[in-house]
């Protein structure tokens, strides 16, 4: 029994030290450090959760990309200064937390602690996996079943970027180049590569077994983003149809199969069950291409690729 | 894929709840927006893991879960680098409007 809970307590401890430092690290550079090693450590618990497309999606986006664009941010930001230490504010911090923690917590576990793990539960998804064009269940369920979700969540990228976009002042662009480190140079043209092949391994792999759109279009990202900071991929210009084209072209495509579907009787993205894998294809390779082009666009963009 | 131990899922719940106090205990208590920012990503891992804890109950786990928080940190990456961009943008229109008087602590 302790035995196997021993990955546990050791993974659930090194979560929460390393979220605690993350947090009150003496320098915000420490800070920014260890929130990338939180989330190295939250995509461990995800693979021992048995959840490994989400295992990948976070190493990817949320140590990855979150990284660079919080050291990015940092770059531009004034030092902070030293914390005042005020006895009254942690005071009534932790008292507010715990009394509205504590009371959600005790009122779903209380009415009925033994729901908590019990596990007689029976999959809608697995009965109508055969209807869905894949066999992998999170990318039916991503894909076909709940492809709202998806496609509203494509909106909110393009909202995401539709509003960075007007959030650069007009007149000054004070961005000097980033010097390039020549150990990174090299890096990039090893690793940049690798991630092509990989992104599209994941890619064409998610129909079957973890991976799909989000991860392909996540390690696609960190791969241009790479090339951009290194400066060896021209900037992004918003005023090319091709960048423009390929920000819209999952959600167009997503919108397009909802109108056909609809107009052909089924309902709104409703696939036909003798197209449904195809027709995921499609969506997921053009959602794949949209997730990349905005995600380098949210981490990497500066002014002159998204105000010219 | 052998099913989690009943304690281990609620050691995670567990876990859940405690990174979710602490990104609120750091928002509510911290200056710095850089950290600030850190704080709300810690708490939206803690929700995160509340719902893949839950999805563990079952043998196979529950795919549907899986999708959400999939979905759940492509926009949690979008708003961050939103927030950060308002927080950067805040900052120049401060310094466009201090334009003269140097100002130098930002908390």
């Amino acid at each position: 029994m302790t035995v196997e809970l021993l990955p546990d307590l050791v993974l659930c401890v090194l979560l929460l030290v390393v979220a605690w430092s993350a947090l009150f690290a003496s320098t915000r550079r420490d800070a920014m450090a260890l929130f990338v090693a939180f989330g190295m450590i939250v995509a461990l618990v995800w693979a021992r959760l048995g959840a490994p497309d989400l295992a990948l999606a976070e190493a990817a986006i949320g140590a990855g990309l979150t990284g660079v664009l919080l050291l990015r941010a940092a770059r531009k930001l004034p030092v902070s200064s030293a914390r005042r230490f005020d006895y009254r504010r942690h005071l009534g911090a932790l008292t507010f937390i715990v009394v509205a923690v504590s009371g959600f917590a005790v009122s779903i576990i209380l009415p009925s602690p033994a729901d908590i793990t019990a596990n007689n539960f029976d999959s809608p998804v697995a009965a109508a996996m055969p209807d869905s064009g894949v066999s992998h269940p999170v990318t039916a369920v991503l894909l076909n079943f709940r492809a709202w979700d998806t496609f509203l969540e494509l909106l909110v990228l393009l909202f995401a970027i539709t509003g960075l976009r007007q959030l650069f002042p007009i007149e000054k662009e004070s961005l000097e180049p980033a010097r390039t480190w020549q150990l990174l140079v090299s890096w990039t043209r090893t690793l940049v590569p690798l991630l092509l092949l990989v992104g599209a391994y994941l890619l064409w792999r998610g129909s079957s077994g973890p991976g799909g759109a989000f991860q392909a279009g996540a390690l696609l990202a960190a791969g241009c983003v790479m090339l951009r900071i290194t400066g060896m991929l021209p900037p992004l210009h918003w005023s090319l149809f091709a960048v423009r084209g390929s920000v819209c072209a999952g959600t167009l495509l997503f919108l397009c199969t909802a109108v056909l579907t609809h107009s052909l009787g089924a309902g709104w993205l409703d696939y036909p069950e003798a197209h449904a894998g195809t027709l995921i294809l499609m969506i997921e390779t053009l959602a794949t291409l949209s997730i990349a082009i905005i995600l380098t666009l949210l981490v990497a963009g500066e002014r002159k690729d998204l105000c010219s | 894929m052998s099913s989690l131990a009943a304690n281990s899922i609620i050691l995670y719940l567990l876990v859940a709840v405690a990174l979710v106090m602490l990104g609120l205990y750091g928002l509510l208590v911290l200056k710095d927006p850089i950290r600030r920012l850190i704080a709300i990503n810690i708490m939206g891992s803690g929700t995160f893991l509340t719902m893949i804890a839950f999805a563990r109950r079952q043998d196979p786990p529950d795919p549907i879960l899986h999708a959400l928080v999939v979905t759940g940190l492509v926009v949690a990456i979008s708003a961050t680098a939103f927030a950060l961009r308002l927080i950067l943008a805040a900052r120049e229109s401060r310094e466009a409007a201090a334009s003269g008087s140097t100002e130098t602590e930002d908390e």
